[in-house]
């Protein structure tokens, strides 16, 4: 076996062809880890399935939706809010690869770093998409039904995982940020559970304290909701608030998710130089 | 033909806050031989393979690899280079094969030709039993050994290993010395840390010691052990002769040990050339019989000992520990 052959005797593959096929290896070696330790999908599985009857049967039962059923009303809301707990996923996982010798592996290899990041984000957008399917399905089971067309029903769903992927990249950063795996779990559960209930996903927010209500209108996670709700034909009373997300909220969940990338993803990948360089 | 040096450095500085991991490190490996880093834990031998592998800046210094600035050129140094760390950097969940696939393909091979490599380099490690099992599993020592691999996956010129043999048994240690010497028989230059004396001896072809963030002796195993510390010389006399400690007295130092018999004398002598014979010469002039004289080199345990007046043992700075590792 020569040394010099493999190093000097392959031509400089093309940048981008060589980018992909990095992130594609990445992604695979993500997939590998999920086959090897199924639990990691719980939160994209069991628990949209748990949420879905507690929220419809026990919840449902005592909160009156003008127009409609919860249970037309809450799966928009269940949708929204699972995708975006599974996105601390995004903070467990690069939180797991930092603490690990491996990164050092991948550093002193020639390859892009960012790759690392995109393929963790991919990675969770697939898991999204099994999120997105047992949502569905629950509800499906519970007896919500769409009442538009079936571009109509994907576009929502369309805008849902657009919103997942960019608040992935920002719990990329939580997952960049924390020392340690358990730190960027408490730290993304602090900040999730506020954003998921503090929004119209699980109730009007006509009922809140004032105060409360113009954060809840505008959160972005109320935007995804309201989108999803307009775009599959189910009971929507935001839409009788006037604050500007709550009249347009297709607009403004693709401007949140816009907003979020362009903010997020050079945030993360300037995090990760600055955490894995000393 | 002077030989290229693969790896240069010159005045590396390296601070973690008020720590200082290297205080001015100057080192050079010609092309095709082995650098042994030695020193005691804590001494700065991780810190200096980081910023060679590009995992970390110096503060003050350069060094370059194949020829390539590390600071300035890190992608084409990381071209050139294969690097097996301290702490293993394997995917735990992933076999052993998957591994070495992974980093094939992340260093630039198509999918092919990383299979072909990773098949190879398993077999050549003694792991392919083990190929298809996840490497959580995996002993140390197969461990170490699919590190080697994966460092190797590109055939590197230039390979870094950071104390590849600490915590295998001796088998192990071995058959991690014939495939280090392997690579170097197809040409590439190697840099390895240990805290072993005798592994520095056995496969080194010029030992840096490190203590405390400096270099504070290199040279071939044989120049420091003969630049440092003395040889021990041991006599048997035909019968028991009191002068011939004053006989030998111009040679010795320090105080002649007698044994009970009087026959056997051991003592510390100047550690030059020709010893042997300067011994039995002054003993035969003074009349005596010799039956037997032995001169022993010393070891590079004594030569550590001498240059840092302590022993090789375990003495962790957690300041440095942390800091390599954080």
């Amino acid at each position: 076996m020569s040394v010099r052959t493999l190093t000097l005797g392959d031509a400089p593959p093309a940048w981008f062809g060589q980018r992909l096929r990095e992130i594609l290896v990445l992604i695979r070696r993500n997939l590998i880890h999920i086959l090897r330790e199924p639990m990691q999908l719980s939160d994209v599985t069991i628990q949209p399935i748990l949420f879905t009857f507690l929220f419809i049967y026990v919840f449902g039962s005592g909160i009156p939706i003008p127009g409609g059923s919860y249970t037309g009303f809450a799966l928009a809301g269940l949708l929204a809010m699972n995708l975006i707990m599974s996105s601390n996923g995004t903070a467990v996982g690069l939180s797991t690869d930092l603490n690990t010798g491996l990164i050092d592996r991948f550093r002193a290899l020639p390859m892009w770093q960012p790759s690392i990041l995109i393929a963790r984000s991919v990675t969770d957008l697939l898991s999204a998409l099994i999120c997105t399917a047992i949502v569905l399905l629950a509800g499906f089971a519970v007896g919500w039904r769409p009442s538009t067309g079936l571009l109509s029903v994907l576009g929502g769903l369309g805008i849902a995982l657009l919103f997942t992927y960019a608040i992935c990249w920002t719990f990329g950063c939580v997952g960049l940020i924390a020392r340690n795996v358990e730190a960027a779990m408490s730290i993304g559960f602090i900040v999730l559970f506020p954003m998921a209930f503090v929004s119209n996903a699980m109730v009007p927010t006509q009922g809140m304290p004032a105060w409360l209500r113009v954060i809840a209108d505008w959160n972005p996670v109320s935007a995804v909701t309201s989108a999803c709700r307009q775009l599959f034909g189910n009971p929507n009373p935001s839409a009788l608030i006037q604050d500007w997300p709550m009249q347009h909220p297709v607009a403004a969940a693709l401007l949140w998710s816009a907003a979020l990338l362009a903010i997020c993803v050079p945030l993360a990948v300037f995090l990760f130089r600055r955490r894995t360089s000393d | 033909m002077p030989s290229r040096a693969m790896i240069e450095a010159k005045g590396l500085v390296k601070r973690y806050g008020a720590t200082v991991a290297l205080a001015g490190v100057d080192l050079s490996v010609p092309a095709g031989s082995i650098l042994g880093v030695l020193g005691p834990n804590g001494a700065g031998k991780t810190t200096a393979i980081r910023i060679l592998t590009t995992l970390s800046h110096p503060d003050e210094g350069r060094a370059c690899v194949a020829g390539f600035d590390v600071t300035a050129q890190p992608a084409e140094v990381r071209r050139r280079i294969g690097v097996a760390a301290q702490a293993t950097t394997l995917d735990e969940l992933l076999t052993g094969r998957q591994n070495l696939e992974m980093i094939g393909q992340l260093s630039g091979l198509r999918r092919s030709a990383a299979r072909q490599r990773a098949t190879d380099l398993l077999e050549r490690l003694e792991l392919s039993d083990a190929d298809a099992r996840q490497t959580k599993g995996y002993s140390g020592g197969m461990r170490r050994r699919l590190d080697l691999a994966a460092s190797m996956i590109m055939a590197p010129p230039v390979l870094f290993l950071d104390e590849p043999t600490t915590g295998l048994d001796p088998a192990s240690r071995l058959g991690v010395w014939e495939v280090i010497r392997g690579m170097v028989r197809d040409g590439c230059t190697v840099l390895l840390t240990t805290q072993y004396l005798d592994e520095a001896d056995h496969l080194a072809d010029s030992i840096a010691v490190f203590d405390h963030g400096r270099v504070i002796a290199s040279g071939t195993p044989q120049q420091l052990k003969s630049e440092t510390g003395s040889a021990r010389l041991e006599v048997t006399l035909s019968t028991p002769r009191p002068e011939a400690v004053l006989a030998l007295q111009p040679l010795l130092e320090g105080e002649a040990h007698v044994s009970h018999d009087g026959r056997r004398l051991r003592a510390a002598v100047l550690n030059r050339e020709g010893i042997a014979t300067a011994a039995v010469r002054a003993l035969d002039r003074a009349g005596i019989l010799v039956d037997d004289v032995q001169v022993h080199q010393p070891s590079l345990d004594d030569v550590f000992l001498a240059l840092t007046g302590r022993e090789t043992a375990e003495e962790e700075t957690a300041d440095e520990r942390e800091a390599a590792t954080a």
